[in-house]
């Protein structure tokens, strides 16, 4: 299997509403490191990723990936996972399925990834009785069975405590540690230092500055990105 | 009055032949007609739903116009197309309950259809970034919210049948209303009003009441376990 890293958004454009959204946005996200998307509410964080993952179309400009076959190599969790009126397993089985996995493999391999994420016990459990941690878990669990090169988070325990959040996190970490490129935005500034090797700031559907992680929180390179952060409350 | 009432529920409690062969028909077209409607309806109404094309709206809008279309002129519609002069004239369907069948179709296709585009539409709002990450495509997505809603659907389909099963213009236009051949409830209960034969009337009515009580309880029984199970 060709790799789809590095993927490439040249001058990319989203506009909606006679506004952009996201503008003149040029990258390139390679294999390894954990990217964290940070910036304030309306930056552009959660379009950004839905144009890098394809759910939106850019205005102008393009985005590319490096091999063919990109839309199956890659995985997406949101903030609010939605899950089908069936079991935990049955959501999982029908991801592969969807992936266009042989039946024969999809029951071990959705097991193996509920294994995973913690969630064995109560494969077949109806999804939507699950507490919100555990739905989360298991979109997780949907992301690992696809076997994903990277993955996309959108702030992925926005609405979780903060037992949940630490699960999710551990989750997270065995992606990072079986090769998956993490790119996730969050609004917590702990979980960036926790899960990320560098930060993409984004101002006003811009990109202000893009450092690694132990060079971003000390000194921010930007006016932007040093307000953001000095702007933390102190117990958050 | 009384006397009326008491001979119809009479005729109820000792299982009248010929009240239950009228009852007997009744469900079968109606019941064939929510089965037809509800298998051409559903897939129908998610395709609308979920689908992305010129004059999208105004077909929605004329979709739902039709859930109002009146029950005589759907009969006098599809009068016109099996009557021995219509196009579809020789397949001899006029007056029979096959046409009945026909009629009721056209009636509650887009009741049923309607609904369920609502239905698919509101869920298809909170499916839809889910299923096309995960790589569902072209109608992939439609039958999957189709199947996960199936439960809310029911509604739908009870709209459907409450529609049919009430109806007297259009099964009375095509149907003919003959003794023993296409006479159903409604068309029965018209006729021996105007007959002055209240009794018949008032057991079928009473019929008529408890058949769509006992269904909409089923449904209702059926959601809340479904509710319940998952979620």
């Amino acid at each position: 299997m060709s790799a789809i890293l590095p993927l490439r958004l040249e001058d990319v454009s989203f506009a909606a509403g006679g506004r952009f959204i996201i503008e003149r946005v040029s990258l390139a996200l390679e294999a390894g490191s954990s990217t964290i998307i940070l910036g304030a509410n309306g930056a552009g964080k959660s379009v950004l990723m839905r144009l890098m993952h394809g759910l939106l179309a850019p205005t102008s400009g393009r985005v590319a990936w490096s091999g063919e076959g990109a839309r199956r190599r890659q995985a997406m969790v949101f903030q609010r996972p939605v899950m089908l009126r069936r079991s935990a397993c049955a959501n999982v089985v029908y991801a592969l399925k969807v992936a266009g996995v042989p039946v024969a493999q999809r029951e071990r391999l959705a097991t193996a990834a509920l294994e995973e994420v913690g969630l064995r016990q109560v494969a077949q459990r109806p999804a939507r009785v699950l507490s919100g941690g555990e739905q989360q878990r298991l979109a997780l669990a949907r992301a690992w069975a696809l076997n994903p090169e990277i993955l996309f988070l959108d702030e992925p325990t926005a609405n979780l405590d903060p037992g949940a959040t630490r699960e999710i996190e551990t989750i997270i970490k065995a992606f990072d540690a079986a090769g998956t490129k993490i790119v996730m935005s969050t609004h917590s500034l702990g979980q960036a230092r926790r899960l990320g090797d560098e930060v993409i700031f984004l101002h006003q559907g811009r990109v202000a500055e893009r450092s690694p992680i132990e060079r971003f929180f000390p000194q921010p390179a930007s006016p932007e990105a040093a307000a953001f952060v000095n702007g933390e409350l102190p117990w958050a | 009055m009384l006397d009326a009432v008491l001979s119809g529920l009479r005729l109820v409690a000792t299982l009248d032949l010929r009240l239950w062969e009228i009852v007997g028909l009744s469900l079968a077209v109606s019941l064939s007609a929510v089965a037809l409607a509800t298998l051409l309806g559903l897939p129908l109404g998610a395709a609308i739903a979920v689908g992305r094309f010129p004059g999208r709206q105004a077909v929605i809008v004329v979709l739902n116009a039709l859930m109002g279309l009146p029950p005589v002129v759907v009969g006098l519609f599809i009068y016109l197309l099996l009557s021995r002069a219509g196009p579809l004239g020789e397949l001899g369907l006029l007056f029979t309950p096959q046409a009945m069948v026909i009629a009721q179709t056209v009636l509650v296709l887009p009741i049923i259809a309607a609904l369920a585009r609502q239905s698919v539409e509101d869920a298809w709002r909170e499916y839809e970034e889910q299923l096309r990450s995960l790589g569902v495509q072209g109608w992939g997505g439609a039958l999957t919210v189709l199947w996960d809603i199936r439960f809310s659907l029911l509604t739908a389909v009870l709209a459907g049948l409450g529609r049919a099963s009430a109806e007297v213009g259009a099964v009375m236009i095509v149907g003919g209303n003959i003794d023993g051949v296409t006479r159903v409830m409604t068309t029965t209960i018209a006729l021996e009003t105007s007959k002055g034969d209240l009794p018949l009337a008032l057991g079928l009515g009473i019929v008529l009441i408890a058949i769509v009580l006992a269904l909409n309880a089923g449904a209702h029984l059926i959601k809340e376990a479904a509710q319940r199970r998952y979620g």
